[in-house]
């Protein structure tokens, strides 16, 4: 393992890594702090004034002050919306992965631990999990949804059930990941000892052998979250994600995509910038990560 | 009775879709309270496959397919694995071959021997960390209270070794089986080890089991030798006596090997050949083919263990005198 110094000296040294880790950081503070910083709250409908629709950039003709990036066809200003949008979006996303962590994590813990027909069953769900398309799975089951129940309650339960949909559609690569160093880590003298010590099987895997194959985990863990991030964008996109008074960042570049050919595409335009450099930056980060854990390319001042 | 008595041995490991071989094919051995057995043979004589069959622990897929391991009037081979888990680390502890690999990288010293502790005994976390400082200190690490924090990585190798043996005393075992304890150790760090071994069990009155291929360690430390050759014991004896006169070629053959027997200057003695494979052993005793008084009756007939070594024809005292 890396050390955490070393880990410091290995980000400090790598231009990609700064820019991009500058990058998220500041998206995720946006997103954090998006109630104290966004010039309006998009949620109050209180604020919101038709008069204030599709208003340009303020440095354009038309401007105003209050809305810098100009405003939407329903009169929120399209700066704080993708402040709370980001928020939504990563909300999403790190609670997608969390899901498919915890399931991928476990299934693949016990099917490498145990094998026999335990492994073999578990794998070929898997294999049958992953030959069905994530985005397929989740515009059927969304739609069941929006079909079955009214339009509140689908704007109260999207966000939990997106989470849900894109974690459990996503499990067997966190589960195929941590079954293949399993596989490596349980013939190691080290989980013979654990078991001469007399330690139950459920501690051996969780406490011995997972924090062994945590490495690779932590590499898809970054790329995944860009991975439902852009998951729950095309989703929204299609109309069957986020609700328009809850805007992800997917939902604010689709209700701009309508009014792009009537001349302001400041609406779908800002949000995909915005959408582009957080995917962007998780994955350049998710790569450096990868090389950096990877002890064939470990230098020495390390 | 004795405290371990084990009886008729077998492991069997599946070959194809219906046979099996045996890895062991036989083997009996007792031990008395406190007593130290030597178990010595070539890779691949069983020697490993035996220590792992006491604590129940044979990998998949091989199997235990006959025999009994009766330790204090209970067969270890029908506990539930509940039962055998209490035994496991607790009376019976294991000591292996390189300590490189047998701590656990990702996790402290101390996290990895106060687990140990908790698991067998109810105890708080300050109690168990006390107690494992005692150890570390009764294995002679030294400033043992910061080493508690250490990973295994930040200790050299003859360091790490003791901490395997403080985890393995924790508990007051009554049996400790060390499996190759000085293989994967520099030389000189071997013979202090090994005196280390043979201090605590002194001390402690507690049983050893000590396999290893090197028959000078096991003259030093053990006081029963057994010697096994492709999964049976050919010789047993107070180990004196068989260092002294061997009866059966293959601990004359070992002997012979040893650097300390041949004079200055001169090739050092081999064995002719090498150790058949379990699954192509050949009829007879399995030393036949290696062996320079083979007859035809070792080529027909397994010998019987008997007076102490399984040969028809046995090196004699009067003929290892003259």
């Amino acid at each position: 393992m890396i050390s955490l110094k070393g880990f410091i000296t290995r980000f400090l040294s790598d231009p990609v890594a700064i820019v991009a880790g500058t990058v998220l950081l500041f998206l995720v503070l946006m997103a954090i702090f998006a109630p104290f910083l966004a010039p309006q709250n998009p949620y109050d409908l209180m604020q919101l004034d038709i008069m204030d629709s599709e208003m340009p950039p303020s440095w354009r003709v038309g401007g105003d002050e209050r809305f810098p990036l100009g405003t939407d066809a329903q009169g929120r200003g399209v700066l704080s919306t993708i402040m709370y949008g980001t928020g939504i979006s990563l909300l999403i996303g790190v609670g997608a992965v969390i899901v498919q962590g915890v399931l991928g994590v476990t299934l693949g813990l016990v099917a490498g631990y145990r094998g026999g027909w335990i492994d073999a069953f578990l794998m070929r769900l898997a294999d049958i999990q992953m030959s069905l398309s994530t985005l397929m799975i989740a515009i059927i089951v969304l739609a069941l949804f929006q079909a079955a129940f009214d339009a509140n309650t689908y704007a109260d339960y999207a966000i939990f059930m997106l989470i849900v949909i894109i974690g459990v559609a996503e499990w067997p690569k966190f589960a195929r990941t941590v079954r293949s160093s399993v596989l490596g880590e349980k013939n190691k003298e080290y989980v013979d000892a654990a078991r001469v010590i007399g330690l139950p099987p459920r501690r051996i895997m969780w406490k011995h052998i997972l924090p062994n194959t945590l490495t690779p985990v932590l590499v898809i863990s970054t790329i995944q979250v860009a991975e439902a991030i852009m998951t729950e964008a095309a989703l929204s996109f299609l109309g069957l994600g986020m609700p328009t008074d809850r805007p992800s960042l997917g939902s604010l570049i689709r209700s701009g995509f309508e009014f792009i050919f009537s001349g302001s595409w400041w609406i779908t335009l800002y949000p995909a910038i915005v959408l582009v450099m957080l995917i962007l930056a998780l994955n350049l980060l998710g790569d450096w990560l990868r090389d950096v854990l990877n002890p064939k390319l470990r230098r020495g001042d390390d | 009775m004795a405290m371990l008595e084990i009886e008729d041995l077998h492991v069997a490991f599946p070959k194809g879709k219906k046979a099996e071989v045996e890895a062991l094919r036989g083997v009996n051995l007792k031990l008395e309270k406190g007593e130290r057995l030597g178990v010595v043979g070539e890779s691949g004589a069983g020697k490993s496959m035996l220590a792992f069959s006491i604590l129940n622990l044979i990998a998949e897929p091989g199997r235990v397919s006959q025999g009994s391991v009766v330790f204090h009037g209970e067969n270890l081979l029908e506990l539930s694995e509940r039962d055998i888990r209490g035994i496991r680390g607790n009376r019976i502890s294991m000591i292996f071959q390189d300590p490189m690999v047998t701590l656990n990288p990702v996790l402290t010293i101390g996290t990895q021997m106060v687990e140990t502790l908790k698991a067998h005994r109810k105890i708080s976390d300050a109690a168990a960390r006390k107690l494992c400082i005692a150890k570390l200190k009764e294995v002679a690490i030294p400033s043992a209270e910061s080493r508690l924090g250490a990973y295994p990585h930040e200790l050299s190798g003859g360091l790490r070794q003791r901490v395997v043996i403080a985890i393995a005393l924790l508990t007051d075992p009554e049996l400790i089986i060390a499996d190759e304890p000085t293989t994967a150790l520099d030389v000189t760090i071997q013979a202090e080890i090994m005196a280390l071994i043979l201090k605590l069990c002194r001390e402690k009155d507690v049983a050893l089991i000590l396999i290893t291929h090197d028959l000078g360690i096991v003259a030093e430390v053990t006081e029963r030798i057994m010697i096994m050759y492709a999964g049976l014991c050919v010789e047993t004896g107070p180990t004196h006596q068989i260092i002294q006169a061997p009866h059966h070629p293959y601990s004359a053959g070992l002997l012979k090997a040893l650097p300390q027997f041949a004079g200055r200057g001169t090739r050092l003695y081999q064995i002719p050949g090498s150790m058949p494979p379990i699954t192509a052993l050949p009829p007879g005793c399995a030393y036949h083919p290696r062996c320079e008084r083979a007859t035809e009756l070792c080529k027909a007939q397994i010998p019987p263990l008997e007076h102490g070594h399984a040969c028809f024809h046995p090196i004699d005292q009067t003929e290892a005198a003259s």
